[in-house]
């Protein structure tokens, strides 16, 4: 007897690449289960941001990895894969541009298919094919009829790129058409609705799955793009590190300045997570009062300092008193107190939140 | 006298997020042989969830997990 075909299914954790990896895996087939982390991941490392009371910047949300999750629902091996650093050629130029917000989303699908298809068709994985949870009309930018083939040809994966969910509103693929998978079995969703997925899904025997608010990733959310084109306009040039982009997850960004920006933690999840980067920045902290923990980014002068003090007074228990103080503790000079009045909102212009 | 039959193996993924510490236990397990076992020291609480959770999918067991003073332990048995 031949040995099963070999599937690599995309997992992002959400309802859809489940679908499909089940779909498939019920005719026979032998999946593994595929991530990226390209740094932007709405999961995983946002555990360590969120309070203890399970709540964070994005409302209360159970402490897994959606793509882990997933991953046991199928009963399926799951592999991880850091592509931080291959993933700024896709962010910072991407040929197809960006969706409505700073998501790449064409560019990062094609980038995906790519390394799933070199990963699964190493010699020692020996994979047959690829396969994604797309669906034909999903998104209005990157999951259209148009751009399936695209993505097929510009990740090398052609017809080894097999889109169960819509498959049958494609051209055959090779899978289909050796016989790997039964054409007849697979579905032709396309559309914005998500109906037909719950309808397969509860047909299928899932229970529940991860609804992850704004999709898989930061980019496709306006406050995060937002923060990240201030960052390259600040920095004057395009890049980043994944502290640069980590940093832009957590807490409120204030640039009174182009030189200098605070970040000043909203919870007390948020103060622990910047802890991390104390030794790293200069950070304030209110001691008269109980308040928020501040990093300051940039080339902050000493002027700049005192007004860091009074918007961290402005955001601690003193608010309203006529005096805090507060301690700047800088990596390389050392610690030093300062005793400020809070800053008046009126004081606060809208326009240095970024 | 007893005899050490397999060594323990180090990592320390202390100061990484989730999920940096899967990846690394992932890649340190890919060259570790079936018996071996591994001490993973980290201090992202979601390592408590996502590690042996990915251990589960790849049948790997955990035989100890212990959180103190902010750092988390977890000895893994690859099987
Ligand atoms: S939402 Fe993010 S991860 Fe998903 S395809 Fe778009 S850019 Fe990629």
């Amino acid at each position: 007897m031949n040995d099963p075909k070999k599937a690599v299914a995309l997992i992002s954790g959400g309802l859809d690449s489940m679908l499909a990896a089940k779909v498939v895996m019920d005719q026979g087939v032998h999946v593994e289960g595929i991530n990226f982390f390209t740094g932007f991941c709405v999961e995983g490392h946002t555990h360590a941001i969120r309070s203890r009371k399970g709540g964070g910047p994005r409302g209360p949300k159970p402490k897994r990895n959606n793509a882990l999750w997933v991953a046991e629902q199928l009963g399926i091996k799951l592999h991880i894969i850091d592509v931080i650093e291959e993933y700024k050629k896709v962010l910072l130029n991407p040929k197809h541009g960006y969706g409505q917000h700073l998501n790449p989303c064409l560019d990062c699908k094609v980038f995906m298919v790519r390394k799933a298809l070199a990963w699964g068709f190493m010699a020692e994985h020996g994979f047959d094919f690829i396969i994604t949870g797309e669906v034909i009309g999903q998104r209005p930018k990157s999951q259209r009829k148009a751009t399936m083939p695209i993505i097929a040809k510009e990740s090398g994966a052609d017809d080894r790129l097999l889109r169960p969910l819509c498959a049958q509103n494609l051209p055959s693929t090779l899978p289909e058409r050796e016989g790997w998978v039964d054409r007849d079995a697979l579905f032709g969703f396309h559309g914005r609705s998500r109906k037909p997925q719950i309808e397969l899904a509860k047909r299928l025997g899932f229970t529940a799955w991860a609804q992850p608010a704004g999709g898989c990733c930061f980019l496709t959310d306006a406050q995060y793009s937002r923060k990240l084109t201030d960052l390259w306009s600040a920095q004057g040039r395009k890049d980043y590190e994944l502290d640069d982009i980590m940093l832009l997850k957590v807490g409120r960004h204030i640039r009174p300045a182009s030189h200098f920006k605070l970040i000043v933690s909203r919870e007390e999840g948020e103060n622990r997570y910047l802890e991390g980067y104390r030794r790293r920045f200069l950070n304030l902290r209110p001691i008269s009062h109980a308040g928020p923990l501040c990093l300051v980014d940039g080339h902050p002068q000493p002027t700049d300092v005192e007004l860091a003090a009074r918007v961290v007074a402005r955001y601690s228990q003193g608010r309203e008193a006529a005096a805090v103080t507060v301690a700047a503790e800088d990596p390389h000079a050392g610690c030093r107190e300062l005793t400020v009045a809070p800053l008046a909102p009126a004081e606060l212009p809208s326009a240095w939140h970024v | 006298m007893s005899k050490l039959v397999h060594p323990f193996e180090n990592l320390d993924a202390r100061g990484l997020l989730c999920p940096m510490p899967v990846i690394k236990v992932q890649d340190r397990i890919a060259d570790l042989r079936p018996g071996a076992v591994l001490d993973v020291l980290a201090t992202d609480p979601g390592t408590l969830a996502d590690v042996p959770a990915w251990c589960r999918v790849h049948g790997h067991e955990i035989l100890e997990m212990v959180q103190a003073h902010h750092e988390i332990r977890i000895r893994i048995k690859v099987n």
